[in-house]
């Protein structure tokens, strides 16, 4: 690798920095700067300094998003991971053990594949597909059976205590498979001798789960639980399509991405919006090191 | 990683432990105990129920594409009286479906060629070549992966507008390779590094010029990686909602599916045309049950690949 080595590297480099460039990190800088400013779109923008800040503390639909980001962050990754944990170490180590193999529940193969299908659906068209399902009218999926018993219709996005739950059991119901799929990864690279070692002393499959399983998928679970509240800090798409009136009733359902588009690209408020955006970056940045700090422990190794 | 780990393990991916010595006294030999027996049908049976209901939603989805109005609200759980295709056809054609959809193969491929061929390339010389500045290039694509892309959204509408792209294929296309290169950086930089060097050596020694390496030595041998990265893209470009909703809010004739399949659940609220929303669903839902279906196992893999690492 001697000769004409930079030539062919800044050849190689260009295309993908160049664009790289001007679409991510100019418009980032750029968001930074925005948010110092007043525009509207129209006349040049005037420098404010921190007012938009100072005005988001007063925003209730802002502190609104933000609550619900809270509510995502703790329910969406408990929910999930508590699901998918028990789901993967049942077709992972569930059935009986034969020579020493630990072997999945009968039918494991089917139920993987059917878990994991709504992770290649595209949330959009997902939340339309709920939309149906929750409908509140003898139309509804839920609803319908309902009302063939002479129940009462639940009126799943239309009650604002509830609607913010529907959504995420939408959300729950997409991302369960995917965390099978990544925790039965981490399951199988588990040496078989150690649950072989611990049934030999009597463990209970409870027991096995517990301190045989868990502590040993500790790195996947830490993904897991990052991945889910990167999600949990967007949910756009989902919020967008299957809420009333995007992010209703009356924004009992709305996320900081939601307030993003509608003051940038309804309002115009572009400043704003910006501002709006930098907030969230610093809070997904607060989350992420959180996150690392405090599931920091020693792994196990084996 | 080598993505092949984090194919979906079966039992056998277990290193064999046949021929164990101590014969009848292995413990699976002896009947499970009665809590055993409790717990591993009560797995079952969450099993069955989660199952049920990730499929049930959308088969009642497929059926109800059959209906008519009437039948959709007096019958829900019943299967359709007779095969309504024409509601399909009405998806299709006057809803513009076929149209969404068509314009979404059209960017979801130009952009993941685009994406895979400027990551490797860049991803390909950030992991093999030493020269001054790389690590800073590195971390440039890298740090993309931890911001969020609504922190950039009013920018970037202005970006593409002035560039005149805002309302085109071409505009979204470019967008949605800029955002996927972190990832798609991160990840082959990392398979890249992996590859034997002694393989490119012997390609130098004869003569092989720095692209021809890349292209007819070098991306071979990283086939696992490449495809594993491109489902990863094809799947998160083909679900995008976010970017074309901004970049292509004014060409209606340019909106991709995800777009499409969300506006046309709005107006079927006013034209009471249910069946032909949930036709536009099927008709969105089966190509990626196919596809699934073939390549399941690629997919999977493809996709927890960013997890696994």
């Amino acid at each position: 690798m001697r000769h004409g080595k930079y030539p062919f590297v800044i050849g190689f480099l260009f295309a993908p920095v160049a664009l790289y460039v001007t679409f991510v990190i100019w418009p980032y800088a750029q968001a930074f700067q925005i948010s110092m400013t007043n525009w509207r779109g129209l006349s040049a923008p005037q420098w404010v300094g921190f007012d938009n800040y100072r005005r988001l503390l007063d925003d209730g639909a802002f502190w609104k998003a933000v609550q619900h980001h809270g509510v995502l962050l703790l329910a969406l990754p408990l929910i999930t991971v508590a699901i998918a944990l028990f789901f993967a170490f049942l077709l992972n180590v569930g059935g009986k053990s034969s020579g020493g193999q630990r072997q999945g529940v009968w039918g494991a193969k089917f139920y993987r594949v059917v878990f994991f299908f709504p992770q290649v659906l595209a949330v959009a068209i997902i939340a339309v597909l709920f939309q149906m399902v929750y409908r509140p009218n003898e139309s509804g999926l839920i609803n319908g059976v309902l009302m063939k018993f002479g129940l009462e219709p639940i009126l799943f996005l239309v009650k604002p205590n509830l609607a913010l739950w529907s959504i995420i059991a939408v959300l729950v119901w997409q991302a369960v498979g995917f965390y099978v799929v990544l925790f039965s990864a981490g399951m199988a690279s588990i040496p078989g001798e150690i649950y072989e070692a611990a049934e030999m002393d009597g463990a209970t499959k409870v027991t096995l789960f517990f301190r045989v399983t868990l502590p040993l998928l500790w790195d996947t679970l830490q993904v897991a639980w990052v991945y889910l509240g990167i999600a949990a800090f967007d949910a756009f798409a989902i919020v967008a399509v299957l809420s009333v009136d995007g992010g209703g009733p009356d924004g009992a359902t709305t996320v900081l991405a939601m307030e993003i588009y509608r003051n940038a690209f309804v309002y115009s408020k572009y400043g704003y919006a910006s501002a709006m955006g930098v907030a969230l970056f610093f809070l997904t940045l607060t989350f992420a090191a959180l996150t690392l700090r405090l599931t920091k422990r020693e792994s196990v190794e084996y | 990683m080598n993505p092949q780990s984090t194919l979906p393990p079966t039992p056998a991916a277990l290193p064999p432990k046949t021929g164990d010595p101590s014969g009848p006294a292995r413990p699976g030999s002896q009947g499970p105990r009665p809590e055993v027996r409790f717990f591993s049908r009560l797995g079952h049976v969450a099993l069955a129920v989660w199952a049920v209901i990730v499929i049930v939603p959308i088969l009642w989805t497929f059926l109800a594409a059959f209906k008519n109005t009437s039948e959709i609200f007096s019958s829900p759980w019943t299967l359709p009286a007779e095969l309504r295709w024409e509601n399909f056809s009405r998806a299709w054609t006057k809803a513009h479906v076929g149209r969404y959809f068509l314009n979404s193969v059209i960017v979801v491929s130009c952009s993941t060629f685009l994406t895979m061929l400027l990551g490797s390339m860049a991803a390909y010389v950030l992991a093999r070549y030493k020269f001054w500045g790389n690590r800073a290039v590195y971390f440039l694509f890298v740090s993309g992966l931890a911001f969020p892309v609504f922190l950039a959204l009013v920018p970037l509408f202005f970006v593409v507008k002035n560039l005149g792209l805002l309302d085109t294929h071409t505009g979204v296309v470019l967008v949605y390779a800029a955002y996927s290169l972190p990832f798609t950086v991160f990840f082959l930089a990392a398979f890249f590094k992996t590859l034997p060097s002694s393989v490119a050596e012997a390609g130098m020694i004869d003569g092989c010029g720095h692209s021809r390496l890349f292209f007819q030595v070098m991306m071979p041998m990283a086939k696992p990686g490449l495809i594993s990265v491109a489902i990863f893209n094809i799947i998160g470009q083909w679900a995008q909602y976010q970017l074309p909703l901004v970049l292509l809010s004014n060409a209606k004739d340019k909106w991709v599916l995800t777009q499409g399949i969300a506006d046309i659940s709005v107006n079927a609220g006013y034209e009471a045309d249910w069946s032909g929303l949930f036709a536009a669903l099927t008709i969105a839902i089966l190509p990626m049950i196919i596809v699934y279906a073939v390549f399941q196992r690629q997919i999977q893999a493809g996709l927890t690949s960013g997890a696994v690492k």
